[in-house]
């Protein structure tokens, strides 16, 4: 076995040099109010998947997302970076959704496209719950070799294997496992590449499948803010901080530090 | 009162402190069991000192020997056993994955990055801090068991002896694949704590200059005992190891005190420190973000001032 077929997925959220509200009405993420992008870290799935592929020959790899329509520009920019296929989840029942119901799909949409391998960040900058990559192993009833600041695959054994860094909080651990399996990566696992002039010509002709909830046999109500498990009880911005002090050194500011530090008691 | 399950993060039978707020926490919200995987009887004082009621111990190698997915299994079965008011668990890497599949399992409401646990009748009610601090969000689980996640440093410890009875309890069979852990090595640190548990956090920016001064801030950090954090900026200029990264795409940390020496503050960064308790900048530039958030903020250069924050510590700790 040498040919891969790996998913990879990525998600569209606000820049992250934005700021970020929740919308009053129902306490979701403000979309409309930061400009979309592909989260960051996805950057460094996609590459990742990229070098798999490029290492195993015959490879494709498949870029799905989730999210509202505008979420294709979020596709279109893997499939630019090198991806083969895309599939985007679309569906209005799906605004609000939990993290639960965000691993249903993808992993009933990961299941319908086939997979060896599944590669996601680490966590997503917009929810950073850092949940999805281990609920999609739970789902797909896999291997989770996750947190990875490393991977390397071995794709001559059969099954072919996967050995990955991972990094906890802990520390730093080397797991392996056997495909398919699911894998996230750390930021600076690698340098993404910037699509070429090419890669987003080719872009436009590359297949992109939309399927709804009722290509993956979702039920609407099994999904969305109504179905979450989690309820949000009541959120407010948080007050701008209380007095403080700004000085300018005037050859003490050391000292006035310390001193500060003490009234603290931190010292 | 209702049992509340604890999952204890030990270090060769050392507990965590994080461990502790689980049980403080726990407390308030029922009668706390905790349950030490790997572990056994040698952490038992500890844990009975913060409330523990009970102490189950999973000394299976089983439960070490493969990523996440059997101390997943565990604590489904143990959530079978004894119904209890809530699961909590440290709100750290592994500790997120450990929650969101113990959520799929049971179908339950997984919250994540709590900082507050409360009651509001039988409900169990969480408080978290998102978008990197700057919104507030109570929040509860609506089917399943809860499922709380709770972020180090969140509350402190308040001691509350019980007796803890302290029983063995069996694993369950390992079902499915798993990936397995081929060897394991503790997170180097310099003997400096860790990140996201420190109670003291001394991070270097831009205004560092090069990789070199970063020196300075450890020597800082260890005056502190604290532990070290870098901006985006610093760790992209290799000035510092990637992993010492605070901010939106890094490690979020809460601590007691967060000195910010040379660090603007862009959004990127306050997302990562902007709960910490009380906020120190040092900055050069008056008109640098950072002030907005500082407690006690100083216009001036890090390379003066630190040399002589150093030398004021070490004078006043003397004393």
């Amino acid at each position: 076995m040498s040919a891969l077929r790996i998913v990879v997925c990525v998600k569209q959220v606000p820049d992250t040099w934005s700021e970020k509200r929740l919308d009053p009405a129902d306490q979701t993420l403000d979309r409309a109010a930061a400009d979309g992008v592909i989260d960051e870290l996805d950057t460094y799935a996609v590459e990742e998947a990229l070098r798999i592929k490029e290492a195993n020959e015959g490879s494709t790899v498949v870029v799905l997302t989730m999210g509202p329509t505008g979420a294709a520009d979020t596709v279109r920019k893997a499939l630019s970076m090198g991806a083969d296929e895309a599939v985007h989840v679309v569906d209005d029942a799906l605004h609000g959704s939990d993290a639960l119901a965000t691993s249903l799909v993808l992993a009933k949409a990961i299941e319908r496209t086939g997979f060896d391998l599944v590669v996601l960040g680490s966590e997503s900058t917009d929810a950073r719950m850092g949940v999805v990559p281990a609920m999609l192993a739970e789902r797909l009833g896999v291997p989770q070799a996750t947190l990875a600041s490393k991977v390397e695959i071995d794709a001559s054994s059969d099954p072919a294997t996967v050995r990955v860094h991972r990094q906890t909080d802990a520390g730093q651990a080397v797991v392996s496992a056997q495909l398919p399996a699911v894998i996230s990566v750390l930021e600076k696992i690698n340098e993404p590449r910037y699509p070429s002039f090419k890669g987003i010509m080719a872009a436009k002709a590359k297949p992109t499948a939309t399927w709804s909830l009722a290509d993956l046999d979702i039920d609407a109500s099994s999904v969305g803010l109504a179905a979450a498990a989690t309820a949000v009880v009541d959120a407010t911005q948080r007050p701008s901080r209380g007095e403080h002090t700004i000085i300018k050194d005037d050859g003490d500011a050391g000292s006035r530090i310390a001193d500060f530090l003490v009234s603290r008691k931190l010292l | 009162m209702a049992d509340v399950l604890v999952l204890v993060d030990h270090v060769d039978g050392v507990v965590g402190k994080p461990t502790l707020e689980l049980l403080t926490l726990a407390t308030r919200i029922g009668s706390p069991v905790a349950i030490v995987v790997g572990g056994g009887a040698e952490v038992a004082e500890k844990l009975g000192e913060y409330g523990a009621t009970a102490i189950l111990t999973a000394d299976d190698s089983a439960l070490t020997s493969a990523v996440v997915a059997p101390v997943v299994s565990l604590l489904e079965s143990l959530v079978a056993s004894r119904s209890p008011a809530a699961v909590l668990i440290a709100s750290t890497t592994e500790g997120k994955e450990i929650a969101g599949r113990l959520a799929v399992r049971l179908d339950a409401g997984v919250l994540t990055d709590v900082v507050d646990v409360s009651l509001d009748g039988d409900t169990v009610v969480v408080e978290q801090s998102v978008f990197g601090g700057s919104t507030v969000v109570h929040a509860k689980a609506t089917r399943g068991v809860p499922i709380v996640a709770v972020r180090p440093n969140s509350v402190t410890p308040v001691a509350a002896p019980a007796t803890a009875e302290v029983s063995a309890v069996t694993v369950p069979a390992a079902d499915g694949r798993h990936a397995v852990i081929e060897s394991r090595a503790a997170a180097a640190s310099g003997g400096r704590p860790g990140l996201s548990e420190a109670s003291v956090v001394v991070a270097g920016g831009r205004g560092v200059g090069t990789a070199e001064k970063f020196a300075l801030i450890e020597e800082l950090a260890d005056a502190l005992s604290a532990a070290v954090g870098a901006s985006r900026a610093a760790t992209d200029a290799g000035w510092y190891p990637h992993a010492a990264q605070v901010g939106q795409t890094g490690v979020t940390v809460a601590p007691q005190l967060y000195i910010a020496c040379g660090i603007s503050g862009a959004i990127q960064h306050r997302a990562g420190m902007q709960t910490s308790k009380t906020i120190v900048a040092i900055n050069k530039d008056a008109e640098a973000p950072i002030f907005e958030l500082a407690d006690f903020g100083v216009v001036g250069d890090l390379h003066v001032v630190v040399p002589q924050l150093i030398a004021e510590i070490a004078k006043r700790k003397g004393s």
